[in-house]
């Protein structure tokens, strides 16, 4: 019987159903073991960003405004709209990943005291609509995907490497959730951020909207910064091989395509056939560039890599940054670290 | 030629290579311990071990991350450990070897489940416990050839012991205390390295398919021992073999797609073997009669 309970558990873990049994697997109480491995990086990560937090919100003369958000990526982007007026909580922190995710009691706990929470929607955070009736919480669930056009998922048996986004649809349902990965998508999630803070805390619009104009403008430039690396590479060499399918926002932001050894979830388990297609698609289109990620099982890339003679060019950021101190702690960062990492990986350098 | 087309994929890429050479070797190697595992039914047990290992090794993926040696060593200590410790509590107090098992087996597990969550790591855990037989590289190799030639020589050695140990362990453990213990300790360790070498290729919840299917399937064909020592292996083998084809051909995941071919041959043995259902109705027939 327990093995039977534990089993289930890896197998949420594993994402074949992130969505749905990863939530019931921990609404039922099955053991914490399946998600708890990325559950105890989100905590040191939610714990240094709340003391951040609050040691600026001792400064500021009202109390911070307690906020949540589901990755450390939206949590970035939280902190730069909200400054020191809010006080951020991180459900998954630096280099650890969403699809396998199960909340702690301390992160409900959280969740229920939060008077906004922010999560990315399209259907990567799975686990959220349960977490928000569990955890009790009533205050306002900002969707930041909001009013942007989301990819659609396209549908099964085209599962690996078709170039822009083709993943397994299995896991994130009908659209790809990877949006960040483009930066006029992020202007609009920074927008929804401040819409949001102010509605909650209408003393600070001002100070929102006016953090958010800033920040709106860094972004900007980095879009143009993207731009401009890309710029000098012929559209037809744009060509990538990643471990999970995280990029086709990216891809389709910048003119480069992305192919997948995973599906779109990290954690999908691949198949010879995808295997064999990708080694194929470097062959016969000489592809150069051959990259592992912070939240994936780099074995794969690596074996893919003996097959054809390529050595991974180094690491992406698709779906967390990395801890303070990384080369990928913030998300403009992170995008110019993959972004200098693509262009020289392509261009041979 | 069509048949052969259809092999194709098994040589156009190194990493099929590897994976076979990996299921070679594994069905050489787990196999056969499967034949033990029922005839002394404990095919559970392999189950429970399984769990045991898998909390030694993601201690050692914390300690010294996705490091071959470390997550192997890990888990055989966590396995021996918890075979050892079962047999002794079943051998010298009133609970029996499976009661025994199960507590030690969810201590190991809770430990582990524990140690997960305090220490979660950047690459998450699961992807590593789950191994793929895709992405076997030199160093796995050879610590299944390691594996496997171990398993050969040992089951050599231990041989009459092990059948004895199988038929009449009261017998055995009159006559010989030693051969009896050695036979026992030293098959539980066979059972805990093979276990280790399958989550290598094809993860831990699946690497106990590889040892009790081919057993299973095959006891509906043969009788004797020699005969099931010789067919467990070329069936393991086959449907390895299958399950690589299908997860090349039908896209599917290749560890599944693998236990799935072991699981239909099962069924298949099941009924038309020479011991199944179907051939067997007239015998049970004459049975109920007499």
């Amino acid at each position: 019987m327990k093995r039977r309970i534990f089993g289930r558990g890896l197998v949420a873990g594993l994402g074949l159903a992130g969505l749905g049994l990863g939530g019931a697997a921990w609404a039922t109480g099955a053991p914490a073991g399946a998600g708890a491995a990325t559950g105890a990086g989100a905590a040191t990560g939610a714990a240094a960003a709340g003391a951040t937090a609050a040691a600026s919100a001792a400064t500021a003369t009202t109390a911070a405004l307690p906020v949540v958000a589901s990755f450390s990526i939206l949590g970035d982007l939280v902190q730069q709209v909200g400054g020191e007026r809010v006080q951020l909580t991180q459900l998954i922190g630096p280099d650890s990943d969403a699809h396998v995710f199960q909340p702690r009691p301390a992160q409900a706990r959280l969740v229920g005291q939060a008077r906004l929470v922010f999560s990315n929607g399209l259907g990567f955070e799975g686990w959220m609509p349960r977490l928000l009736r569990s955890a009790n919480f009533r205050g306002q669930h900002v969707v930041l995907s909001r009013g942007i056009e989301p990819l659609r998922n396209p549908g099964h048996g085209h599962r690996h490497g078709h170039g822009h986004g083709h993943g397994h649809a299995h896991d994130h349902g009908e659209h790809d959730p990877h949006a960040w990965q483009n930066v006029a998508h992020v202007r609009v999630y920074v927008r929804n951020i401040a819409d949001a803070l102010c509605a909650a805390d209408a003393a600070g619009c001002d100070f929102y909207r006016q953090r958010a104009q800033a920040y709106d403008a860094v972004l900007a430039q980095l879009d143009a910064e993207i731009r401009a690396a890309w710029a000098p590479i012929e559209v037809a060499q744009r060509r990538v091989i990643v471990a999970h399918d995280a990029f086709a926002y990216y891809g389709q932001a910048y003119n480069v395509r992305f192919m997948a050894a995973r599906g779109v979830s990290a954690d999908s388990e691949p198949t010879a056939r995808g295997i064999a297609r990708l080694v194929q698609q470097i062959r016969e289109e000489r592809i150069r560039a051959l990259f592992v990620e912070n939240v994936t099982d780099p074995r794969l890339i690596e074996q893919i890599g003996r097959e054809t003679g390529l050595r991974p060019a180094g690491r992406l950021y698709s779906d967390a940054l990395s801890a303070p101190g990384g080369t990928a702690p913030s998300y403009v960062e992170m995008l110019r670290h993959n972004t200098q990492a693509l262009t020289r990986a392509v261009a041979g350098i | 030629m069509a048949a052969l087309g259809w092999l194709e994929p098994l040589w156009a890429f190194s990493f099929m290579q590897r994976a076979l050479l990996g299921c070679v070797l594994l069905s050489l190697s787990a196999a056969p311990v499967g034949v033990f595992l029922m005839l002394r039914r404990m095919s559970l047990t392999g189950d429970a071990m399984a769990h045991a290992i898998l909390p030694g090794a993601a201690v050692g993926f914390l300690i010294s991350g996705l490091s071959l040696g470390a997550m192997t060593l890990g888990g055989i200590v966590a396995g021996l450990v918890v075979a050892v410790a079962s047999g002794l509590v079943a051998r010298s107090t009133v609970l029996r070897e499976d009661t025994s098992l199960a507590a030690f087996y969810l201590l190991s597990l809770a430990l582990g489940v524990l140690i997960i969550s305090t220490y979660g790591s950047q690459v998450d855990l699961l992807h590593v416990l789950f191994g793929t037989v895709l992405a076997l590289d030199d160093a796995a190799l050879a610590l299944l050839l390691g594996i496997a030639l171990t398993t050969l020589l040992a089951m050599r050695l231990l041989y009459r012991a092990l059948v004895l140990e199988c038929l009449d362990p009261d017998f055995l453990r009159a006559h010989s205390p030693r051969w009896s213990a050695l036979a026992h300790y030293g098959f539980l360790v066979l059972v805990v390295i093979n276990l280790v070498a399958g989550f290598h290729a094809l993860g831990t919840l699946m690497a106990v398919a590889i040892m009790v299917l081919p057993a299973a399937a095959a006891r509906f064909w043969v009788r004797r021992i020699e005969s099931l020592l010789w067919l467990a292996p070329v069936l393991a083998l086959l449907c390895c073999v299958a399950g690589l084809l299908l997860s090349y051909h039908a896209d599917w995941p290749t560890s599944p797609a693998i236990v799935l071919a072991l699981g239909a041959l099962w069924l298949l043995s099941m009924i038309f073997g020479r011991f199944g259902v179907w051939r067997q109705r007239s015998v049970s027939a004459v049975h109920l009669k007499g």
